[in-house]
């Protein structure tokens, strides 16, 4: 998995709640067996529209975006973050998100930040104030700062999902460390309900 | 201490857990379909890992496979890329193996939440993981049953365990008697409705009170079918006789002496009295009424009796804006009765609402008369191959063509359109599926969700009526 340490870059605004991921990514580029090239079917049927934010040339080459609350939910398509990852962003801001995408994103080296709604309020306006805005996200210091440093604001991420994205760690390699715990579990469960397997 | 049921369901599996909560799962049950398991297998194969337990997995192809044409085999389905992913997973299937596999075309495949349960390969007292989010059905079952991402399907596949946190106790209990017409559907669009499309994240649902029981195991999948659809990933459902009942004799059911000590330990499936939950919710069942969605989103929801709601009267404005685009979106003007609204294509299918007791309902109202001349198409998807037969043994079939529906082969379908069935820009659908998200049923089209009794009425009369009112 990609290591995600600091990430400085520019903002996309999506100013929508409940962006659910048949939006992020359309079924019609789910047809893949692979897990890159989802970059064209990210937003696919808004960006149709000229004046959609993605279709902007001011937003051009953004790597965070800034979005409302309960995203990515619906779908369990992991499509989701690998559409957004490689269209490049590397991370999504929002007051909330969808557990089954918050999830996702971690295994993928991208970046879900919770803030809360004052705080992605203030970013919206930002965004719309200042052409070129840019974020910086530290994820050792777990912060969001503007590029000048004026603005810092912190989140909160699990201990143990921080230290596998900051390192890039192969989440079943670290799983099979504990291989001999799960043969046991497995051994005793067998024995107290057979049925199971 | 007392506990609830999804203590019960975490605690006999937690493997391991580290310092800061994070703990390794253990799955009894791996359900796989052809569209998020392509890149778990190859992830496998390019770490020279094998399937820590093969027997743990359940497969079919259902998403993406056609609803007709099975006569042509391989060949009817036209889609390529479609194509390559049936065969994708008949090759992962050969090269990995498991439990039990139902490839395309065989009798017994359907939607992997349909097939579950009915072949007893979804049992209670289990944790059931599949790459997709309605995996929440097998709740149902008292299951800890949950969507993940395929990163996660290669995860469960590697090492029998799902890296994940315990979530919150939520209880939404549904007393009193439902009214004539009023479904399980409408219970959880109700839900939906009070709590909202994020109430339950973060949560496991427990659903409970005397409506809840008073559901058959196809009308409590329906329930925890949508608790996703409320934001929770799983949804559950108490043992009690009704469930025993379901399950006594299905092939993968346990037999004999183990039967009955497996329905021993099932019985203590309940939340103890006093458990203490984290939020709790009450609807009265007397007082839900048919539903319908207008928007799109399920908690954009109306009952039958309702007219779209006007945006101008939304304080809020982030709900405000979403109202205004999702009724441009639906071609709706606000305050138009919901009975007003006309449809184009009926579907009634999905993991929500495709099972043997949905069709018979839909059947009873269509009985005997035709479809309304502006519906362009009425498609019946039934969940599996064995209740396609079922229905065709008590002439359900018959009922539907005489009335002018398409009797089809199973599958997702229509439910998200990744196979050709799907809505064209601009076309509403009075829909028994569970998303009602823009280009959910094919690009630029319009969903509505209902119950099968209400898509059913929906097709004879052409627009949406009060089933309470149909004779």
């Amino acid at each position: 998995m990609d290591k995600f340490t600091v990430l400085n870059g520019l903002v996309t605004p999506l100013d929508r709640a409940n962006v659910d991921t048949d939006q992020i990514i359309p079924k019609q580029y789910l047809a893949s067996i692979k897990r890159t090239g989802f970059g064209e079917g990210l937003f696919a049927d808004w960006r149709k529209d000229p004046g959609f934010v993605l279709n902007q040339p001011r937003f051009k080459g953004a790597t965070i975006l800034l979005a409302r609350k309960n995203f990515g939910c619906g779908s369990s398509r992991e499509h989701a973050p690998w559409a957004l990852k490689d269209y490049g962003f590397r991370s999504v801001i929002a007051p909330s998100f969808a557990d089954i995408f918050f999830n996702n994103s971690f295994k993928n080296g991208f970046l879900p930040v919770v803030l809360s709604e004052t705080e992605v309020e203030r970013l919206f306006h930002e965004c719309a104030a200042f052409p070129g805005f840019r974020l910086v996200i530290d994820l050792e210091q777990q912060t969001v700062a503007s590029a000048d440093g004026k603005l810092v604001m912190r989140f909160e991420i699990d201990p143990f999902r921080k230290y596998c994205l900051l390192n890039g760690l192969d989440e079943i390699g670290l799983t099979l460390r504990h291989a001999d715990k799960i043969r046991e579990f497995e051994a005793r469960r067998k024995a107290q309900y057979p049925w199971y397997f | 201490m007392p506990q609830t049921l999804y203590d019960k369901l975490w605690d006999s599996h937690v493997v391991h857990v580290e310092p800061d909560g994070t703990a390794l799962l253990y799955i009894d049950r791996h359900l796989v379909h052809e569209v998020t398991s392509a890149q778990a297998y190859e992830g496998l194969r390019d770490a020279h890992r094998k399937p820590w337990r093969i027997e743990s997995v359940v497969a079919t192809a259902d998403h993406n496979t056609p609803t007709t044409d099975w006569d042509e085999g391989i060949a009817g389905v036209r889609d390529p890329f479609a194509r390559l992913q049936i065969e994708t997973l008949d090759s992962n299937m050969r090269e990995f193996g498991a439990k039990v596999y139902f490839p395309y075309l065989d009798k017994r495949q359907g939607i992997v939440h349909v097939i579950g349960p009915e072949q007893g390969a979804t049992l209670p007292g289990m944790t059931v993981v599949c790459g997709d989010s309605h995996t929440s059905t097998h709740g149902a079952f008292a299951c800890l049953a949950h969507g993940i991402g395929t990163s996660e399907v290669e995860h469960v596949l590697a090492t029998q365990c799902l890296v994940t946190k315990k979530m919150k106790n939520m209880r939404v209990n549904v007393e009193g008697a439902l009214a004539r017409g009023v479904t399980a559907k409408d219970i959880v669009l109700a839900i939906i409705g009070r709590i909202g499309t994020a109430g339950g994240t973060g949560h496991a649902i427990e659903f409970a009170g005397s409506a809840i029981r008073s559901l058959s195991m196809e009308g409590r999948m329906t329930v925890c079918n949508m608790a996703i659809e409320g934001g929770a990933r799983a949804g559950m459902v108490a043992v009690d006789d009704v469930t025993i009942e379901y399950l006594r004799g299905r092939r993968f059911a346990p037999k004999g002496a183990e039967w009955d000590r497996a329905v021993a330990y099932w019985r203590t499936l309940q939340s103890d009295p006093g458990a203490k939950f984290d939020r709790e919710v009450t609807l009265d069942a007397r007082e839900i009424r048919p539903h319908v969605t207008w928007g799109t989103s399920p908690e954009m929801v109306a009952t039958v009796e309702d007219t779209v709601p006007d945006p101008d009267k939304e304080k809020d404005a982030t709900r405000r804006e979403a109202m205004e685009r999702a009724l441009q979106y639906m071609g709706l003007e606000p305050r138009t009765p919901i009975t007003d609204i006309r449809v184009d294509k009926v579907f009634i299918g999905s993991c929500t609402n495709s099972r043997i007791e949905d069709l018979r309902a839909a059947a009873a109202v269509v009985k005997g008369r035709r479809v309304a001349g502006n519906i362009k198409q009425a498609l019946v998807v039934p969940g599996s191959g064995l209740v396609k037969e079922q229905a065709e043994r008590e002439g359900l079939d018959r009922i539907f063509r005489d009335a002018g529906f398409e009797w089809r082969e199973p599958g997702c379908s229509m439910c998200l359109g990744m196979n050709p069935d799907r809505l064209g820009a601009g076309e509403r659908c009075a829909s028994t599926s569970n998303r009602n998200f823009e280009g959910r049923q094919g690009p630029g089209g319009r969903t509505h969700l209902v119950s099968p009794v209400m898509a059913a009425a929906a097709a004879i009369a052409g627009h949406f009526v009060d089933i309470r009112r149909w004779s």
